[in-house]
Order: structure tokens, then C-alpha cells, then sequence
């Protein structure tokens, strides 16, 4: 067995193991790429190596290509070493367009489970040995597998933006009036609805209701049946339209299952006709919280790709802002998390209050409260406004003036710690927070790592993994705070570490009011500034501690003003797949507050 | 407000002078939509990004309360309206559907943003529905994306002047016999609406358009 | 220990309550009429009630702020063109447009044959519009700005949400109101290009 040294390098892995595996794997030399090539047939076996020699325990990403002209798929795999940090081991697989078959590595890494399904989903790559491979984001039943490179959607009308029918002869149309349904539907040649019966229902429910062997209940001996109750994906506790199917014995779980796609807005599918800068407002549309941390996450990765600098303030505005957005979101998460234990919506209410307060300071920095669309190739997109607060237009408008610098600072000095300080004096020692979370939902490290959970659920599970650190990006090696981290692994546990990196937080953001104040008046956008952004030849794999985990942009570019591969991975979907071992065995109730403390939004899941 | 039609005391039936101040006259339809207007409770129900702006305005700062309308009710037994928040995809649009079915009349629904509206910025997908008025009739739409706070509240007061141009003659829910449910759509290799059955037969029995099929995928 | 909880929790919502009244006390009507009292109310150091009384009292919306595009068109008294559009028809906001809802028609000259620069239809699907607002930033005229009104909730779509260029245009004046200082600074932008240029004609 090679082991590895402390200094071992990704390269250096990358070399071991194709001494090791010298006839299936060999290097990626494609211009602008990186990583391994290994032969589907030891994948397994290599994945194995990658996991127990080289200590890479962490599979965050799996995201999938279809090279059309090659005519091959390829599945490209990213893991990290949780215990080291550092960057990404890439490796990839390939199966011809006609024959898509890979071996699963479920086996090896749960986290790969949902995001294979996933991939079969979207690409129709089958994974054998999938335990469950059924379509994820859309149903079962659906007529093809849209993310290959010729699979038309209903109201397809160009492979590139912008479409030619804009200008200059641009007569508006709806696009359902191209179609006979005036919907945005169709259907294959022949299609008949006559006795057509959707599928899926009764499969998930079949599937869920055999009888489980080693739950430690003996069903035939005490008569008794297990019931299959669905929750969602209308439930005011599923936060959105998620659904979990669980099956109970009596009022214990003994297996659940999570049914996403009520949310899939294909923005994979969208992000691949867009242009590079069209992307950017999308990707606030992906976790709608925080919608300036994935516009970070996603500048970094294009950044990264045409090498583009980012001065120094503009490092500063994005920090700030990316910390706010933080502390907004676990603030929004501790107030819900609460509705679910029964307080309903007071404690939301003060937490939402605080949202406001900085979501009015988004509102005057980039012009919109939720979709900030604030990031820039190589900088952010406006600097700070003089004061917050608008011009009264409107019969009624009342004018407001607050000093923008002022009120970063009395927010962050007094404000934000004053309401933390409320919260955590209210609601920890609170004896139903207690009593409902502590010892609720335990999530053992090893198992979170294995089901590649990420973000403040993995760091609460005594895994000290933050991106911030591990794998740093901006600024933040030069700023000074904690990894928060929390070792009872339960539900109690996941509520403590918000307030602790909200307290982080707000340390960072003290360390940045000094430098936006000296910095003021310098330039906040390097760069051409233009809107149509070239990327070279190449492939990136992207990532940022987001409020909610690893948010991840795998993009793929041939040069052309469009990226070819657009592939996002979600802490929220990834996150879930430890929510069927932290929920058996326990009432159906903790399902609920345990779904709360993984903190999920919809829009990122489903995509 | 102090629109005309909307307040409450006025007559069009002459009072004698003396007598103003101390009776007020209204008309049945008045008195009802006025009582009906000030009491609409809406479903809690988020589809996508609207719904957290949809929460927002249920919060302190917006305080739907003062239009008597901050009691959220999960179940569609008891809920008036509707708010349709956030992008409506092919999965979720039956379940809308049935919730829709289920909601006692009078009904109402608010198409809240871009998506709920159109289909918004991903209306050129896939999985999404081009608009919930497809299925479901909607009463008053909302652009933006996503809807502020107030202009979600301004959508409030736009509905409550529909509630109250309506008759207590002509209103749907008063006529003999029963509604007819809306029919539910099935998720086929596409989203089926039933109402389209004999079209979609027709359109498929009809050979293929070649055009379209022989069109060559990207390459560039 | 039991209820403690209950209590808590119950104090600071009393308290909250009750400082409603004392600022309403200490200020007395000022509180609600006076201007400068509205950013105390809606500021940080918000003291009880923290509701906006909408529609009698609003939020003035911040100078950046992003709803549907409009058209940037002369004032009436304007002294040579009253009324004439700022755009030139580039193309540049439908090309930038993420989810592409903006459709132009450009003008051309009847008697050359040749396009002009002006649009001869404008439209925008606020349907799809995601109010993204790099129309107004990439604009090269300063010609499409993002407007303020929000208040813009109707009954029908099918008729009202295609809006054309009779719906979109606003006169200068209106930008200037919204948006006071930008309009101020792209102002001088403009005059300090169309110095440069001048310059540069004379040489």
C-alpha cells in the first residue's frame, strides 16, 4: 500500500495511482483540462484507492458531460480530503453515447447516490449497481433525458443566446403560440393518452412498503402493519415543495424517502444556452436566501478560468456582503427552525426583522432585496452607495437617509451582536428547543462524510471542514476567525453552530469595515467590463462555503461566448442524503425538526 | 382607501338632510364584499424565491394583518386565496390543481411574479409551467421578479377591489347545481392536461414533422 | 426550569409591545408625521412598532433600485426634439438580456433603404423579465433604465404584460426624479464624452 506523505500534492496522487493502476488510468492532456481518465471497468476499484490510501474521503461533486462530437459521456469526479484540505482529485470516466453504463460508486461513497440519479435523470447514463436508480428531478415516465446535447425542450429556439429573432427584427411572440397545445408541452410520435397511467406514484409507494428486516421490530409476530404516509409536497414544514415519503411503525420511522423536482427549473439546461454574464442573475435564483454567495461561488469559477484579477476592494465588498448573507440566512434558519418546534412564526418574526435591516442595505448596493445580481468578472458590479435610502416619488413614499458606512458599522457593532445575543438568551436554554433537539437526529462524522454532507450540518458533526479554510478563496487566508465546529452531532448541535458562525461572522465583518473605509474611491471592477465575456478552452470546478455547504460550479468552456457544460453542485440536495439515517428509528415529528436544522432551500435542490 | 366604490356608506338613494348623521345606507352587496374583502385568508403554500418575499410580508414590517388577511392557513379547506409564489413546474402544477379543487368558493388566486404569471426567466425550460393561468383562473397578476413587499401588498388591495366590484347576484358560487372541479393534469412523457386529450390524439396520429426532427444538434 | 421559557418569551413581545406607546409618549405625533422620523422608525435604532402602514405611508425605493425596464425619451420643452428616444436601436440590452425578453424592430429610412438609429418597435415580456437590470447597465445611451413603480398589478396578461414602446418610453425628467444623483453623474459622463470628442474633432 503507498502511503501518503503529508506534502503529497494532488499531482503527486494523480502519479502514484497511475503506477498503480497502470492500465486504466491515464491523464486528462486535453487543453485546459486536469485530472485522471480512469477506465470504467476499475473505477470502483480506483475510487476505493482514492478513498482509503489517499485519505480523499470527501466525493463532493459528480457532474456529467455529454461530449456529442466525441460521442462519449464523461463523468467527472471531484473528492477532498476532509482532514488535509487542499484542492480537488479529479477523476473521470467515460462510456460511449450509444451504451451509457458506468459502474455506481455508491458503495463507496453514499453521497454519490442521489447525484447519480441525477445523472441518469438528465443524461441517461445508467449506474449499475445503483440501488435505486429512478429519475430524480423529473418523474418517472418522462420522455428522455434532457441535458444531452440533443434533447429539444417544447419551446426550443436556438442552441446560443441571443437568440437572432430579437434583433433587429424583433416582433415579440409568446412561445406558446408556436405550438399546437399553446403549452409548453410535447410529446412523442404516436403518443396516444388514452389509457395512459402515471407510473411512478404507485412504484415509490411499492417500494417503500415492503417489509423491512432489522428494524428490531417484528412485524408478523405482533400483527401488525407498517403504514406509508407522504409529507409534501404541500406541507408548511418541508420549507417549499420537498416531499418525503415515509414509511412508519406506529409512529416510528422505519424508512424514508425524499421525492424532489417539485422545483426543477432546469437551469442547467438554461445556463448552458446563456451566455457567461447571463448566467450571473440565474445563479441568484439558485438558493434565493443567499443569493450573493452563489454569485461569488460562480464569479470565482469564471474568474478562475480567464484569470482574471479581482482588486482589492471589490474583495472587501464581497466578503462583506457574503458575510451578511450569511448571517441573514442562519438568522432566517434559526426562526424557522423554531416554527417547526411548534413556536409558530414568533421567533421568525424577530429574525426576519434583522433580514429586513440588511436586506435594505442589499437593496441600496445593488438595487433589488433578494436577487442581488451583484458580482462581476473581476469585481462586483457597484460600490457602496453614499447613503441607503431613496428619493420619496410616489404619493406616500417616505424618504429615508442613513449613512451607508454609518450603518454597515452600527450593524455590525451593535445591531447583529445585540440581536444574537436576544436569540441565543431566548431561545437555547429554551426547555422544548432542548428537549426536542438534543440527542435528536444524530449524525455521526463518519456517515456525514460519507454521505457528503457539507456546510455547518458536516462542521456540527465534529468535522472542522470549511472551504474558507481548507481550500481558501478571496480574502479570507488573511482574515481571522474560527472554523465553528460542534461534536454532539445532534439536532441541538446543528442550531448551536448557526449562532456560532453568525458570532464568526460578524468577526470577519469587523475585520472588514477598517479596509472598505481605507479603500474608498478605489476601483471595485477590474477588467473589460464587458458583457460579452470569453472564456478559453478548458474545464473548472469551482467551489465556496456557502450558509448551506459546498456550492459548486463545474463549467465546462469551448471557447465559445457560451459555456458548453454547466453543471452546479448543491450542498441542499447532496445534504439530504443523510436524512433517512438521521431520521430512522425516530417519532415522525423529529422528521420535521430535522429536516429544519439541514437547513435545504428547494430552489438549489431541484435546480 | 378612499375610493369611491369602495366605502362603504354610499347610498345613490337620497337620505332626507336631517337624517345623515344618523342612519347610513348600503346595499347588500356592499355590506357583503366589504365583510369578505377584510377577511381573506390566504393558503401558506411557497412554490420558489416569491415565497420567501411572500414571507417577508407576512412579517412584522408589512404586517398583512392590518388588511385582516395575516391568518395563513395550511389546509385549503379554509383558505380564500391563493398566492401562487414562485415558478409553477410540471411535477407540482396537479398537486396546485387539486389544492385548487379543494378550496371552498369563493376563491381566489394571485399570480405572484414573473414565473407564476408566464413562466418568467425559466419559461424556455423544460419541467416549467408557462404561466399557472393555463390551468387555474387567476384574478390578479403581479409582475416583477420577485414582487417587493409592497408591491405584493399592492396586489392585495388590486384584489380587494375586484371582491368588491362583484355582485352577490351574479357571483358563481350562488347558482344551482354543482361547480365543475378543474381536471387534473397527468404527468405522461409530458405534462397531459386532460382537456387536451382529443388534441394531443390528433396532433400525434398526424405523421412527424420532419423539419423539426431533422434539425442537427450543436456542434460548436 | 418549567415555563421559563413561556415567560421569556412572553416579556420581550410585552416589551416590544410597550415601547410602541412610550416612543408614541416621547415623540408624540411627530413620530408618524415628520420626515426625518421615518428613518428612525425604519432604521436600526427602530424602537416597538416596525410596520410600514402601507398603501398610507411607504418606502421610498433606494436610487438603484430594479423593477421593469422603460425607454429614456427628450422632455416636452426639450428645444429641438421633444419626445425623441434616446435609443438607438443597438441591440446591445436584447443581446444581454439573460432569459431574452426584449424584442426590437429597427428603424429604417424609407427613401435610402438604410437603417436608422431608432427603434421603430420596442418591446419587452414582463413576463419573463427577471429585472436583472443589465439592459440599463450595458446600455452604451443610457437610453433603458430600470424603473421604480412597482405598483403595476393588473387583471389580464394577455393584453397588458407585452409592453411596447408607447408603454416603456418616460421622459428624462422622470428618470431625474427617481434617481436624482445617477441621473446627476451620467450627465457628466455624457458631457464630459461628448467634450473628449469635440477635442479630438478639433485636432
Amino acid at each position: 500500500m503507498s502511503k501518503t506523505s503529508p506534502d503529497t500534492t494532488t499531482n503527486d496522487v494523480a502519479e502514484i495511482l497511475q503506477q498503480k493502476f497502470p492500465d486504466s488510468i491515464h491523464p486528462d492532456d486535453r487543453e485546459g483540462y486536469s485530472g485522471i481518465v480512469v477506465s470504467p471497468d476499475s473505477l470502483v476499484e480506483v475510487a476505493q484507492s482514492i478513498r482509503d490510501d489517499f485519505r480523499y474521503n470527501l466525493l463532493t461533486s459528480l457532474s456529467y458531460v455529454d461530449y456529442i462530437d466525441e460521442d462519449f459521456f464523461e463523468v467527472v469526479y471531484h473528492a477532498y480530503d476532509t482532514v488535509k484540505g487542499g484542492p480537488a482529485l479529479n477523476f473521470k470516466a467515460r462510456t460511449p453515447r450509444s451504451q451509457a453504463t458506468l459502474p455506481s460508486l455508491t458503495g463507496v461513497w453514499p453521497s454519490a447516490n442521489l447525484q447519480e440519479r441525477e445523472a441518469w435523470d438528465l443524461m441517461g447514463i445508467h449506474f449499475t449497481g445503483h440501488p435505486n436508480l429512478k429519475r430524480l428531478l423529473t418523474w418517472e415516465g418522462f420522455e428522455g433525458h434532457p441535458l444531452r446535447k440533443d434533447w429539444k425542450e417544447p419551446f426550443y429556439e436556438e442552441d446560443k443566446k441571443p437568440f437572432k429573432s430579437r434583433w433587429p427584427e424583433g416582433r415579440p411572440d409568446r412561445a406558446e403560440s408556436r405550438l399546437p397545445y399553446g403549452m409548453n408541452v410535447q410529446y412523442p410520435p404516436g403518443f396516444t393518452p388514452d389509457g395512459w397511467s402515471p407510473e411512478g406514484e404507485s412504484a415509490l409507494y411499492d417500494s417503500l412498503s415492503t417489509p423491512m428486516t432489522g428494524s428490531g421490530v417484528d412485524v408478523q409476530a405482533i400483527k401488525t402493519d407498517q403504514l406509508v404516509v407522504n409529507m409534501g409536497p404541500q406541507h408548511p414544514s418541508t420549507h417549499g415543495v420537498f416531499r418525503m415519503a415515509v414509511t412508519l411503525d406506529g409512529e416510528t420511522i422505519t424508512r424514508l424517502e425524499p421525492v424532489v423536482g417539485y422545483l426543477h427549473r432546469n437551469h442547467e439546461k438554461i445556463g448552458e444556452r446563456n451566455t457567461y454574464l447571463g448566467n450571473m442573475p440565474y445563479t441568484d435564483r439558485l438558493d434565493y436566501i443567499c443569493s450573493m454567495s452563489n454569485n461569488l461561488a460562480y464569479a470565482m469559477t469564471i474568474e478562475k478560468m480567464m484569470g482574471q484579477e479581482v482588486p482589492e476592494r471589490a474583495e472587501l465588498l464581497r466578503v462583506l456582503v457574503v458575510e451578511l448573507t450569511r448571517i441573514v440566512n442562519h438568522f432566517w434558519l434559526i426562526g424557522f427552525l423554531l416554527n417547526d418546534l411548534g413556536a409558530f412564526f414568533t421567533p421568525a418574526l424577530y429574525a426576519i426583522l434583522e433580514r429586513e435591516l440588511i436586506v435594505d442595505l442589499f437593496e441600496a448596493l445593488t438595487g433589488s432585496r433578494m436577487m442581488c445580481n451583484y458580482m462581476r468578472f473581476g469585481g462586483v458590479a457597484y460600490d457602496l452607495p453614499p447613503y441607503i435610502g431613496g428619493p420619496a416619488v410616489k404619493p406616500g413614499d417616505k424618504a429615508r437617509h442613513m449613512d451607508t458606512m454609518k450603518f454597515i458599522k452600527d450593524l455590525v457593532y451593535e445591531r447583529l451582536p445585540r440581536a444574537i445575543d436576544q436569540l441565543d438568551n431566548f431561545l437555547t436554554q429554551n426547555e422544548v428547543l432542548v428537549s426536542r433537539c438534543k440527542g435528536v437526529g444524530i449524525l455521526p462524522p463518519e456517515a456525514a462524510v460519507a454521505c457528503g454532507v457539507t456546510g455547518p450540518v458536516l462542521r456540527a458533526s465534529g468535522v472542522p471542514y470549511d472551504i474558507r479554510r481548507s481550500d481558501p478563496y478571496s480574502i479570507y487566508n488573511e482574515l481571522d476567525f474560527d472554523v465553528a465546529v460542534r461534536y454532539n452531532c445532534d439536532t441541538y448541535d446543528r442550531y448551536l453552530i448557526r449562532l456560532d458562525e453568525i458570532r464568526q461572522s460578524l468577526r470577519i465583518l469587523e475585520q472588514i469595515i477598517p479596509g472598505l473605509e481605507a479603500t474608498e474611491g478605489q476601483e471595485y471592477w477590474a477588467g473589460k467590463r464587458g458583457y460579452n465575456v470569453r472564456v478559453p478552452t478548458g474545464e473548472h470546478y469551482g467551489h465556496a462555503d456557502n450558509p448551506k455547504g459546498e456550492l459548486g460550479f463545474y463549467v465546462v468552456s469551448d471557447g465559445t461566448a457560451n459555456p458548453y457544460r454547466y453543471h452546479i453542485r448543491a450542498p441542499s440536495l447532496i445534504n439530504i442524503t443523510a436524512l433517512e439515517e438521521m431520521c430512522r428509528g425516530l417519532k415522525v415529528a423529529d422528521s420535521v425538526v430535522i429536516l429544519g436544522s439541514l437547513d435545504i432551500v428547494l430552489g438549489e435542490l431541484d435546480r | 382607501m378612499s375610493n369611491e366604490a369602495v366605502s362603504l356608506h354610499n347610498p345613490d338613494y337620497p337620505v332626507p338632510e336631517e337624517l345623515r348623521h344618523n342612519i347610513a345606507i348600503t346595499t347588500l352587496d356592499r355590506i357583503y364584499n366589504w365583510s369578505r374583502a377584510r377577511s381573506v385568508w390566504p393558503m401558506l403554500f411557497g412554490l420558489a424565491c416569491c415565497a420567501i418575499e411572500m414571507i417577508a410580508t407576512a412579517a412584522a414590517r408589512y404586517d398583512p394583518a392590518r388588511f385582516g388577511m395575516e391568518v395563513m392557513r395550511p389546509s385549503p379547506r379554509q383558505a380564500d386565496l391563493m398566492i401562487i409564489a414562485g415558478t409553477v413546474t410540471k411535477k407540482m402544477v396537479p398537486q396546485i390543481v387539486r389544492l385548487y379543487n379543494q378550496m371552498s368558493e369563493p376563491r381566489y388566486v394571485i399570480a405572484m411574479g414573473a414565473c407564476a404569471s408566464g413562466g418568467g426567466p425559466f419559461k424556455e425550460g423544460y419541467s416549467v409551467v408557462d404561466g399557472i393561468d393555463k390551468f387555474i383562473p387567476v384574478d390578479v397578476y403581479i409582475p416583477g421578479c420577485p414582487p417587493t413587499p409592497q408591491a405584493l401588498l399592492q396586489g392585495f388591495i388590486t384584489l380587494h377591489e375586484k371582491i368588491e366590484g362583484q355582485s352577490i347576484t351574479t357571483v358563481p358560487w350562488y347558482r344551482k347545481g354543482e361547480g365543475e372541479a378543474i381536471p387534473v393534469p397527468v404527468l405522461g412523457p409530458d405534462l397531459i392536461d386532460p382537456r387536451q386529450t382529443a388534441l394531443i390524439r390528433n396532433v400525434a396520429s398526424q405523421p412527424p414533422d420532419t423539419s423539426d426532427a431533422a434539425q442537427e444538434p450543436a456542434t460548436d | 426550569m418549567y415555563g421559563l421559557g413561556i415567560i421569556k418569551g412572553l416579556g420581550i413581545t410585552i416589551k416590544h409591545f410597550a415601547n410602541t406607546y412610550v416612543e408614541d409618549f416621547k415623540q408624540g405625533i411627530k413620530r408618524y408625521t415628520a420626515e426625518d422620523r421615518f428613518t428612525a422608525r425604519q432604521g436600526l435604532e427602530a424602537q416597538g412598532l416596525f410596520t410600514v402602514q402601507y398603501p398610507e405611508e411607504k418606502i421610498a425605493v433606494p436610487e438603484r433600485f430594479r423593477y421593469i425596464p422603460f425607454l429614456v425619451v427628450n422632455d416636452d420643452d426639450h428645444p429641438d426634439a421633444p419626445g425623441q428616444p434616446w435609443c438607438t436601436s443597438c441591440g446591445i440590452c436584447s443581446k444581454v438580456c439573460p432569459p431574452q425578453c426584449i424584442w426590437i424592430v429597427r428603424s429604417t429610412d424609407p427613401e435610402t433603404g438604410r437603417p436608422k438609429p431608432e427603434p421603430q418597435e420596442f418591446y419587452i415580456d414582463i413576463d419573463i423579465c427577471m429585472n436583472c437590470g443589465y439592459c440599463a447597465e450595458f446600455c452604451p445611451f443610457d437610453a433603458i433604465k430600470m424603473d421604480h413603480d412597482y405598483e403595476i398589478s393588473s387583471y389580464d396578461r394577455t393584453s397588458a404584460h407585452i409592453y411596447d414602446l408607447q408603454k416603456l418610453t418616460k421622459p428624462l425628467s422622470y428618470w431625474r426624479t427617481i434617481a436624482p444623483t445617477r441621473a446627476e453623474e451620467e450627465r457628466t459622463a455624457r458631457e464630459a464624452k461628448e467634450a473628449a470628442k469635440a477635442e479630438k474633432a478639433k485636432k
